[in-house]
């Protein structure tokens, strides 16, 4: 498992155990986290994921595919640490991870 | 005026049930929570089952939207393989299948809608399938592989989605279409011509302008497709995908007003106050194009549980979207907003030949849809462009390199 910490735009914190293989939005939506809609299920559609990566983290969760990229340029309040969490796989290496959520998700 | 103790009861455990009852947790709802769903197992995603799911790159436990426990961890009584079978709004009470009766406040029919069986000889056979449940999907999962024919009949998207995954999995594909061109009731030409390329060059064929007008039987099991021509179309196996219906007989029954769906306002509350209807079943306002429609999609689904979820707990509505969906076929990411209403003009920007275009429809200087293959920025910035009304020129949104930003600035 790796524990993941959540934190919603307001503050609050979620810290989840995610099994490695799952993504990490689906380790949100599969435990209710508010702030991450998923309309697509994963499928890298719809941009409705949107996290941001803290900066120690970033080498580890590797970089976005060009369709990722392409989804976050426009996506509303991207920032350089953008990624969309479906995109993100989790490994044992991600125990720690913190990612933090926009205010929405359109 | 929402009632955080009120008891709500939701019949359909679909994607826009399951949401629902989610959602009106998270929301802040205290009071019980009934989730009836016809299926053996708790709600899931239904997209993956004509892609991912079919090539065996998803399993249940990826497919369910929250794991089994999460239902009783948050309160919510899910009674699985059940199903409403009257509706009495005087009594404010819902009768199940398993002979008990349930006491609403509340109601949400979220009861979807149903495949459309072909009313032709030999529908009954073994191997005529559909594809609309998990366990459709794991029936035709085990009956498609190398040396088997599969006949899709219904060049639709569900039937394209099956006609591609049945190739990853090795089987011989032929697709049956009753019009002259794929997609012909939901897309346009450029868009038919290129996926009919696309699947030829997957080694998918086709018989277009072919109406099926019997199954043929061996032993039981399906063996053949005749057409309207005479001519038999040897198989193993059939999916059809001809489209689905929605499950409103229990509002209909019940009094509730029906068109094509149960008829609901911009909160999803239908002409009962007490009762909301969301997903594949409801008929609901689309302000952008001023009508009202039945959608088929997830996202529409997830827009009114949330329309419903907010209403009941006395949130603000979410703000209005533009409706989108999206399709997996081999390598191609199609992305489809809006619909194509009213429409005077096409633009094709880019070069289908290049597997990267995007087809906007316009109403005059306005984009009612896009149909983006491989191109999210015109995917993305034709969704926000479709919700805002904002004007274009079609010269430069012809132009690919003039960009989708400036094309909207």
């Amino acid at each position: 498992m790796a524990k993941i910490t959540y934190i919603e735009n307001d503050g609050a914190e979620h810290v989840i155990d995610v099994k490695p293989g799952l993504s990490v939005m689906e380790g949100a939506v599969k435990n209710n986290v508010p702030g991450i809609d998923a309309d697509c299920g994963g499928a890298c559609a719809c941009a409705t994921c949107h996290v941001y990566v803290d900066e120690a983290w970033r080498d580890k969760t590797g970089a976005p595919s060009a369709m990722e990229e392409s989804m976050l340029d426009f996506a509303e309040n991207v920032e350089p640490s953008s990624r969309l969490s479906c995109q993100i796989k989790v490994t044992d290496a991600l125990d720690g991870l913190v990612v933090r959520l926009p205010e929405s998700q359109h | 005026m929402s009632d955080p103790a009120a008891h709500v009861v939701i019949l359909g455990a679909g994607h826009a049930g399951g949401t629902a009852a989610a959602l009106l947790r998270q929301y802040g709802h205290t009071g019980p929570i009934t989730l009836v769903g016809e299926e053996p197992i708790p709600p899931y995603q239904r997209p993956p089952l004509s892609k991912a799911w079919l090539k065996g790159e998803a399993d249940a436990d990826s497919l369910a939207l929250k794991p089994l426990e999460f239902y009783a961890e948050h309160d919510i009584d899910f009674r699985a393989s059940t199903r409403a079978t009257a509706l009495n709004r005087g009594a404010k009470t819902v009768s199940l299948s398993d002979g008990t009766e349930v006491a609403y406040d509340v109601l949400i029919i979220a009861t979807g809608a149903r495949a459309i069986a072909l009313p032709i000889a030999g529908a009954e056979l073994e191997g005529v399938m559909f594809l609309r449940t998990a366990a459709d999907a794991e029936q035709l999962k085990a009956t498609v592989g190398p040396g088997k024919k599969l006949a899709v009949v219904g060049g639709g998207y569900i039937g394209l989605e099956v006609a591609a995954s049945g190739r990853a999995l090795g089987a011989e594909v032929v697709v049956l279409e009753r019009e002259t061109r794929l997609l012909a009731r939901v897309a346009c030409e450029a868009l038919s011509d290129f996926f009919l390329a696309c699947h030829e060059q997957h080694g998918v064929s086709f018989e277009l302008g072919a109406s099926a007008v019997a199954f043929e039987g061996q032993g039981g099991h399906v063996a053949g497709v005749t057409l309207a021509d005479g001519r038999t179309v040897a198989c193993d196996a059939v999916v059809v995908g001809v489209g689905a219906h929605p499950n409103d007989e229990i509002a209909r029954d019940a009094g509730l007003e029906t068109a094509r769906g149960v008829v609901v306002d911009l909160e999803a509350r239908t002409s009962d106050p007490a009762i909301f209807a969301i997903g594949d079943v409801a008929h609901r306002p689309m302000p952008i194009y001023d009508r009202m429609f039945r959608m088929e999609s997830v996202p529409n689904a997830l827009e009114q549980a949330k329309q419903a979820a907010a209403a009941i707990t006395g949130r603000a509505a979410p703000a209005g979207e533009a409706p989108w969906q999206w399709s997996d076929q081999y390598d191609v990411k199609l992305q489809i907003a809006g619909y194509a209403f009213d429409v005077d003009e096409i633009v094709v920007r880019g070069d289908p030949a290049s597997g990267k275009f995007a087809v906007f429809h316009l109403k005059g200087d306005l984009v009612q849809s896009v149909e983006a293959i491989n191109s999210p920025p015109e995917f993305m910035m034709g969704r926000q462009l479709i919700l805002g009304r904002k004007p274009i020129s079609k010269q430069r949104l012809a132009d690919p390199s003039v960009s989708m930003k400036e094309v909207a600035a």
